[in-house]
């Protein structure tokens, strides 16, 4: 079977024991795009991308990697075929930065292969991307929101895999931060990688995405270009929030502005009119 | 200077082995500290024997009366004493890396004292002694080990659960202990009692053989698993995104620890401390966020020997049982823990 989508998800049920996110959800991530998942708090957003990663384990159905089922292949295969910065990891006491980075090699070393050269070049190259060399001797636990989120996205660099899955990379991060990591994440895209992030900001998804998965109650509810796919009827019906769409000034995707207080207001008033009756 | 120290690659042929340099030399230092203690302990006793003698009777160049005192009377315990200490310190060390908890050492969630219940029955139920005191500590370990599992791991796996889960059951089984002993005759009492508090006196070639054979055949595995230890230490996602089987490594590493510290158990009784002090002094030596399980199997190499040391010369003419003496440094150590959490909070 030939595909365009290495990494696709069929008719998968998500829960958290016995709170159901998502059921049969089917979703391919087209290969080589930078794809961004947007959706509203507790969409399934993350809980996706979890269940991408074989970090969450579905309920029902399957994630598929190049046509086999995930789970099927040894830990350490997938490993090198797919990375993820996780949202929010256990952060280790007393442990340095270089350190961390370097324990991201571990599917590609053996008992007796523990650090090759190549572990070495990846190791520098994923700390020089995400500018946290001069932390290299910090402890990971002293650093700030910030640092640390580079931090573990060097970790998830280092791993070195065509496929990369990010949950809100941008999070405790600064507006200059924040863009550098996307525009990282873009040259990871342009080297070939495929880029797959759960992202808040909807102009930022716009701007960087090539293809767009909007997310609600566990649903997808379009997929595609942002330029097809993000118009007012769609903010509206997703984050029930009236807005306008926009060209970007600066890059002429699509930018979505929310209305005025006033006006939201009165759209809150009429939505809750329409539940009531 | 990095907290972490130097680290040298050994490389050849497309192998590679990464060696933590601060970690070599004091997994190295403790090893000959132990080895140095356990050749005092060999030559002191109520007979005295010069260490050159000790080392000529262990070349096999001994005088027969020499040979004896060294062979028959003290390299057994000297050996148990040794081994335990290392079956003990690596366990604690897989523990506490499991756990992520400091308290999470095989004394702390209960496994030593199921050990002690199966040993307790084996002396005062059926009226067993010797080896077969030491299977019931064996069997009443695992036993313990898969109640333990069963009812913290429920759902998915949570360290602080399995703790609390193991500090309940050790809380029971305290009580059936207690019990076993209430119920039996006074002499058996008072030898059930002396094994409680775990000890090395008299030990013989039978106890070598046990936990000699434990870390024979465990610690390797341990080894083997030691990286995937340090991978879950960062928490199950980042374990699993890394390539780590985590189910089995961590099925795997635990049987290991439950083996290592029944092993130690059914040798020398349940000796306490070891196991959780062990872990974290090493890491401290060694300055690396977690104890590597071979530097807190020399710890506890040398723990237990200097231990019995002290056993055998704090009081004139009294051969004390280690235990005791492993339970008072351990209320110490545990008092420092404490301290410095709360300096460390405040």
């Amino acid at each position: 079977m030939t595909d365009d989508a290495r990494l696709k998800a069929d008719s998968l049920t998500l829960a958290y024991d016995r709170r159901v996110v998502a059921e049969k959800l089917d979703v391919r991530i087209t290969d080589g795009s930078f794809t961004v998942i947007v959706g509203p708090n507790a969409c399934g957003k993350s809980t996706l991308l979890r269940a991408l990663a074989r970090v969450l384990k579905p309920q029902a159905g399957a994630v598929y990697l190049d046509g086999n089922a995930i789970a099927s292949y040894p830990s350490k295969h997938v490993a090198k075929q797919l990375g993820m910065l996780p949202q929010s990891p256990v952060v280790p006491g007393g442990v340095v930065v270089e350190e961390l980075v370097a324990r991201g090699r571990f599917a590609h070393q053996r008992l007796l292969r523990q650090w090759s050269p190549e572990d070495e070049t990846a190791v520098a190259e994923a700390m020089r991307l995400t500018e946290v060399a001069d932390l290299a001797d910090r402890f990971v636990d002293e650093l700030s929101g910030g640092q640390r989120q580079r931090v573990w996205l060097a970790m998830a660099l280092a791993q070195q895999t065509p496929i990369l899955l990010l949950d809100e990379p941008t999070t405790f991060l600064d507006l200059a931060h924040q863009f550098e990591v996307l525009d990282l994440c873009a040259e990871l895209h342009e080297e070939g990688r495929t880029v797959v992030a759960v992202l808040h900001d909807l102009n930022h998804a716009c701007r960087y995405a090539t293809e767009l998965i909007v997310m609600r109650a566990g649903e997808v509810l379009a997929q595609g270009a942002p330029a097809e796919v993000m118009t007012a009827d769609l903010v509206e019906q997703v984050f029930s929030m009236p807005c306008r769409v926009i060209d970007d000034p600066e890059t002429g995707t699509p930018m979505v502005v929310p209305a005025d207080r006033h006006r939201r207001r009165g759209a809150r008033m009429a939505a809750a009119g329409r539940a009531s009756s | 200077m990095s907290g972490q120290g130097t680290r040298v690659v050994l490389r050849g042929g497309g192998l590679s082995i990464r060696v933590h340099l601060r970690a070599l030399a004091v997994g190295a230092a403790l090893l000959l500290a132990a080895l140095a203690i356990a050749l005092v302990n060999l030559s002191s006793g109520d007979f005295p024997v010069p260490v050159a003698d000790v080392l000529r009777s262990l070349a096999g160049r001994g005088d027969a009366g020499t040979d004896f005192i060294v062979y028959q009377l003290r390299l057994p315990r000297v050996l148990v004493t040794v081994g335990v200490g290392a079956a003990l310190g690596a366990s604690g060390a897989i523990f506490q890396g499991l756990t992520r908890n400091p308290l999470g050492s095989p004394d702390f969630v209960g496994l030593t004292v199921g050990a002690a219940t199966g040993a307790l029955v084996v002396m005062l139920i059926l009226g067993g002694g010797g080896i077969q005191v030491s299977a019931g500590a064996i069997i009443g370990c695992l036993i313990t080990a898969a109640a333990i599992y069963l009812l913290a791991f429920r759902r998915g796996t949570q360290p602080f659960r399995l703790i609390l889960m193991g500090i309940g059951v050790s809380a029971l089984l305290e009580a059936a202990n207690s019990y076993l002993i209430y119920r039996s005759h006074l002499d058996e009492a008072l030898a059930a009692q002396v094994w409680l508090i775990g000890s090395v006196n008299g030990r013989g070639w039978t106890e070598v053989v046990i936990v000699g054979g434990t870390l024979a055949v465990l610690l390797p595995v341990a080894l083997h698993y030691g990286r995937h230890l340090t991978m879950l230490s960062l928490g199950d996602e980042i374990a699993v995104l890394h390539g780590v089987p985590v189910e089995r490594s961590r099925a795997v590493l635990a049987l290991a620890a439950v083996g290592l510290s029944a092993g130690a158990t059914a040798a020398a009784g349940p000796i306490a401390f070891v196991a959780l002090a062990a872990p974290p002094l090493a890491a401290r030596l060694t300055r690396s966020p977690q104890a590597g399980i071979l530097p807190a199997a020399a710890m506890g190499a040398a723990l237990l020997a200097a231990g019995d040391w002290a056993a055998q010369h704090t009081l004139p003419g009294n051969d004390i049982p280690v235990g005791v003496v492993t339970a008072a440094l351990g209320g110490v150590y545990l008092t420092w823990l404490l301290f410095r959490e709360r300096g460390n909070r405040g």
